[in-house]
C-alpha cells in the first residue's frame, strides 16, 4: 500500500519548483523559495494535497541520508545550551527510545518525527499537527482539536457537528475512539475532521 | 574644580552613572585621573583580551564589582572552535593579588575551572555576588567551593552554563551560618539535589528574592519552599509533571498565592498541560514570563496562561504558541515590552507555527514593544513596514528567518525594504539582527538610518563590499559586527580602518576575506588582534600556502578587537595572530 502511494506521488503535480523533494540537493544551497503557504488558497482540496505534498515531500528528504537537509553549521542561530535542553526533554517526553544520533539535526528529527500525525478538516485551509504522545484519552485529543480548529473558524461552533475519523496503517479510515487509545495512538497515522454528513457508514456516531 | 578636596571630588564622580562618562573624566588631568581610579568600585570589561587584568587591577585596587566578557558573540552558535580561549583564572588571580576587596564578580561566554572558583571562594572575604552566564569548564565541586567558603553570599546566578555535575553535596555546602542569600539560580544544573537540604537552605534565607530551581526539584518540595518565601519576586520552578498527587498541586496553589511579590515566572520543562492551571492565580501580578524551554505545551495551554497576564512586560515563548496565539498575546497583554519567539523545531527548513501575521498582531496591540527576538519561517516587507509604524520603539530588533535568504513570502522580492522600514522608524536602535533574503540595498538603509546602531548580525546578506561599506561608513555608533557567509571580502575589510578603534570588534566568517586582506590590516591598525582561525583540518591548507606569495587563500574566520594587551599568549594552535 505505500509502495503504491510512493509511485502515485511521483506522478502527482504539485506547486512546489524543482529540487525541493525527491533530489539530492543540499536544501541550504539552492534558493528555493517554498511556496509560501499564506498563498495557497486556491481551492482547499487543492491547498490540502499541496501542503501535504510538502509535507511528504520533507519526510522523503529526512528519511534520506544527511546530505539533502546537511545542517549549516550555527544555524538557525540558537544557543546550544537551549538545543541540549530540548534534547533532554525529548528524551523524558518519549516513552519509546527514539535512537541516538550523532547530529544534533537528526536528533531535533527524532522529536519531530516521533507521533506527530497530520490533522485535516474539511473547509480549514491549511493542516495542523499533533503529538499524539501529548494526551492522555480521547476526551484530551477531542478538546485539542477543538481548540485547534473550531474557535479558529466559526466561534461558537462544536466538534459535534463533525466527526472526528483516522487513516490507519493500512490506509483505511476508521472512526475515532472505537479502540483503545493506546492501540490507536500506535495505528493512526492521519487525522480528518470531516462534516457529519459525508461520515455515513462509519458506525454509530454519537456525541 | 580642582581647588575642591578630593573627598569632593570623589563625592561628586559618584553621581556618574556610566562607565563612559567615568573613563571620560579620568582623562581631563592626572589628578583626576587619580581620585576617579582610587574611587571606582565597578569595571566592566567588554572583551577579556582588550586590556591585561594585571592592569586592570593595578588602575582600580579598590573595585568591588567587576564584569568580564570572554568569547566572541557568535560563539553561542558553536562558530567559535572549542578551547579559543577566553579563560577567567588570569582574571581571577589577578583580583586576588590587587584587590582583595572584590565584592561582585559577572563573567558571561568565559571558560572558569574549579580551581578558579577555589581561589575566589577563599581570596575575597567580602565577596557576595557571582554571577556566571554561558560559562564553561567548572563543574558542581566549583559550587562546592564557593558555597563552603562565600560567607557573605547574597547572590549564585548561573545562567545558561554547561556544569558538570558531580553530584548533590555542593547545594548542602552552604553552612548554617548562611542566611544572607538574596538570589539563587541553579536552573541549568543537569543533576540532582537534595531536596531536604534545599528546603533547610530556604527556610534559613528570609532576603530571598529571586530562586530558579532546576528540573530535579518537585512539586511536593517546591510548594514547602514557597511556604517559605512570601516575599518571592521571581521564580524558576522545578519540572512540573503530571505524576503527581493532586494534593501536591493543591498546595502548591496555596503557597503561591500567598506570594503577592512574584512578578516573574520560568522553569516549566516538561511541565503537563494539566498542570498549568495551578498557576492561574499568579497570572494577574505577573510581569515576567519565560516559556521557552516547555515543548510540552501547545498553543492553547499557552495563550489561556498569558491571556491572564495583562500586567506582562516580557514574554519568551516557543513558536508552538503559533499565530493565533500571538493574536491572543496581542489582545491581552497590553504593556508587553519584550518578546522572544524561539523556534521549536531547528531545522533549518523546519516548520513554524509563526509567521509574519503574528508579529503584525503583537506590533499592533502592543505598542510600546521595545525588544524583539523572532524566529519564523516567513516575513514579508508590508508586515515589516506595518510593523515599524506600529512600533517605533525598537531598541532592539532581531528577527530570524529559519530558511537562508528567503524572500518576502508574497512578492518573492529581497526583505530590503521592510529592514529599512524599521531602522528609519525606530531612530533609537541599538542592536539589529537581519535575516532573509537582502541586497546590498538594505545595507544602504542601515548606514543612512541607524544611527544609534551599537551592534549588528549579518547572515547569508548581500552582493558585494558595498554592503559592509556602507555600514562601516555609517553607523558611527557601531561597537560590534558579527557577519557570516556574506560576499564581503578585502575592500570591505580594509575600506574604513579607523573604525575598528572605537568598534570593541569584528567577526567574519565563511566570507571572502583574504590572509592577505587580514595582514595589510593588522599592519595598518596595530593597535588591533587580527585572529584567524582555521580549523584543525585546514591548518594544514595553511602551511602549504605559506609559500604562496598571493596569499589569496580566503580566510575561514576572522576576529579583529582592539586591544592594549597585545597578541595573547593563549591562543591555540588553530588561531593565528596577525
Amino acid at each position: 500500500m505505500e509502495a503504491a502511494v510512493g509511485d502515485l506521488m511521483a506522478t502527482e503535480l504539485r506547486l512546489g519548483l524543482p529540487g525541493t523533494a525527491d533530489d539530492d540537493q543540499p536544501q541550504m544551497k539552492a534558493t528555493v523559495p517554498s511556496t509560501p503557504r499564506g498563498k495557497k488558497r486556491t481551492t482547499d482540496t487543492d491547498a490540502v494535497e499541496d501542503a501535504a505534498a510538502e509535507e511528504d515531500s520533507k519526510h522523503d528528504v529526512e528519511a534520506a541520508p544527511p546530505v539533502a537537509k546537511a545542517p549549516v553549521v550555527g544555524w538557525p542561530p540558537v544557543r546550544s545550551y537551549r538545543k541540549s535542553c530540548f534534547q533532554a526533554s525529548s528524551k523524558q517526553a518519549t516513552k519509546d527510545e527514539a535512537p541516538s544520533s550523532n547530529t544534533a539535526a537528526s536528533a531535533a528529527a527524532n522529536t519531530t518525527i516521533g507521533s506527530f500525525v497530520k490533522v485535516s478538516m474539511d473547509g480549514a485551509p491549511y493542516l495542523r499537527k499533533v503529538d499524539l504522545r501529548m494526551y492522555k484519552g480521547y476526551r484530551e485529543l477531542r478538546e485539542a482539536l477543538e481548540a485547534m480548529f473550531v474557535s479558529s473558524n466559526n466561534g461558537g461552533a462544536n466538534l459535534s457537528e463533525f466527526a472526528v475519523t483516522y487513516e490507519d496503517k493500512d490506509g483505511d479510515l476508521m472512526l475515532v475512539g472505537d479502540v483503545p487509545f493506546e492501540m490507536f495512538t500506535s495505528t493512526c497515522k492521519k487525522l480528518r475532521i470531516m462534516k457529519r454528513s459525508e461520515a455515513t457508514g462509519l458506525g454509530s456516531l454519537r456525541q | 574644580m580642582t581647588y575642591f578636596p578630593e573627598e569632593v571630588v570623589e563625592h561628586i564622580f559618584s553621581f556618574l552613572p556610566s562607565h563612559s562618562d567615568r573613563n571620560t573624566v579620568s582623562l581631563v588631568c592626572k589628578v583626576w585621573y587619580q581620585i576617579e581610579r582610587l574611587s571606582r568600585r565597578a569595571v566592566f570589561v567588554g572583551n577579556c583580551y582588550a586590556v591585561r587584568p594585571e592592569h586592570v587591577v593595578l588602575r582600580f585596587p579598590n573595585v568591588r564589582a567587576l564584569t568580564v566578557k570572554g568569547k566572541p558573540h557568535f560563539a553561542d552558535f558553536n562558530l567559535v572552535p572549542p578551547d579559543w580561549g577566553g579563560y577567567a583564572g588570569p582574571w581571577i588571580e589577578a583580583a586576588a593579588r590587587g584587590c582583595v576587596g572584590l565584592e561582585e564578580l559577572r563573567m558571561k561566554r568565559m571558560v572558569v575551572s574549579d580551581e578558579s572558583l577555589e581561589l575566589l571562594a577563599r581570596s575575597f572575604p567580602r565577596f557576595k555576588v557571582l554571577v556566571l552566564i554561558s560559562c564553561e569548564g567548572f563543574s558542581t565541586d566549583g559550587l562546592a567551593a564557593i558555597a563552603s567558603h562565600c560567607k557573605l553570599l547574597r547572590e549564585l546566578d548561573l545562567q545558561e552554563n554547561d556544569v558538570e555535575d558531580r553530584g548533590p553535596r555542593w547545594l548542602s555546602c552552604f553552612p548554617d551560618s548562611c542566611t544572607s542569600l538574596v538570589s539563587l539560580n541553579f536552573a541549568c544544573i543537569k543533576g540532582e539535589v537534595n531536596s531536604g537540604s534545599l528546603e533547610r537552605l530556604v527556610a534559613r534565607s528570609p532576603n530571598l528574592r529571586s530562586l530558579r530551581l532546576n528540573r530535579s526539584v518537585s512539586v511536593d518540595t517546591l510548594s514547602k519552599i514557597l511556604v517559605r518565601t512570601p516575599n518571592l519576586q521571581d521564580l524558576g520552578t522545578g519540572n512540573l509533571t503530571d505524576e503527581f498527587q493532586i494534593e501536591s498541586y493543591f498546595r502548591l496553589t496555596n503557597a503561591l498565592e500567598k506570594c503577592k511579590m512574584l512578578r516573574s515566572l520560568s522553569g516549566f520543562w516538561d511541565a503537563s498541560p494539566v498542570c498549568v492551571p495551578f498557576i492561574y492565580p499568579l497570572c494577574h501580578q505577573l510581569t515576567g514570563l519565560n516559556l521557552s524551554y516547555t515543548p510540552t505545551l501547545d498553543a492553547s495551554d499557552l495563550t489561556k496562561m498569558i491571556s491572564r497576564c495583562a500586567k506582562l512586560q516580557r514574554l519568551w515563548v516557543l513558536d508552538c504558541i503559533s499565530d493565533k496565539g500571538l493574536q491572543v498575546v496581542a489582545s491581552s497583554c497590553k504593556d508587553l515590552q519584550e518578546l522572544r519567539v524561539f523556534p521549536s523545531d531547528f531545522y533549518v527548513a523546519g516548520y513554524s507555527a509563526v509567521t509574519e501575521t503574528g508579529l503584525v498582531a503583537i506590533s499592533s496591540g502592543c505598542p510600546k514593544l521595545s525588544s524583539l527576538l523572532y524566529f519564523c519561517h516567513q516575513m514579508t516587507n508590508d508586515a515589516l513596514i506595518t510593523i515599524s509604524k506600529n512600533c517605533p520603539n525598537f531598541i532592539r530588533f532581531r528577527l530570524c528567518i529559519l530558511e537562508p535568504k528567503k524572500p518576502d513570502a508574497m512578492t518573492n522580492q529581497p526583505l530590503d525594504e521592510g529592514f529599512g522600514a524599521i531602522v528609519r522608524e525606530s531612530k533609537g536602535l541599538r542592536r539589529l539582527s537581519i535575516s532573509g533574503l537582502l541586497t546590498d540595498k538594505v545595507f544602504m538603509y542601515i548606514g543612512k538610518y541607524a544611527k544609534h546602531l551599537e551592534m549588528l548580525s549579518i547572515a547569508f546578506a548581500g552582493d558585494s563590499d558595498k554592503g559592509m561599506m556602507h555600514v562601516m561608513n555609517g553607523c558611527k555608533n557601531l561597537r560590534k559586527l558579527e557577519i557570516r557567509d556574506s560576499p564581503f571580502g578585502d575592500v570591505a575589510l580594509l575600506g574604513n580602518v579607523a573604525n575598528y578603534e572605537t568598534m570593541r570588534s569584528l567577526w567574519m566568517s565563511s566570507c571572502n576575506v583574504t590572509l592577505k586582506g587580514c595582514q595589510v590590516l593588522a599592519s595598518k591598525m596595530p593597535m588591533l588582534n587580527v585572529e584567524i582561525m582555521n580549523e584543525l583540518d585546514g591548518s594544514s591548507e595553511m602551511e602549504e600556502n605559506h609559500g604562496d606569495l598571493s596569499n589569496l587563500s580566503k580566510v575561514e574566520k576572522l576576529y579583529v578587537y582592539r586591544t592594549t594587551a597585545g597578541a595573547r599568549d593563549d591562543a591555540p594552535n588553530f588561531v593565528k595572530i596577525l
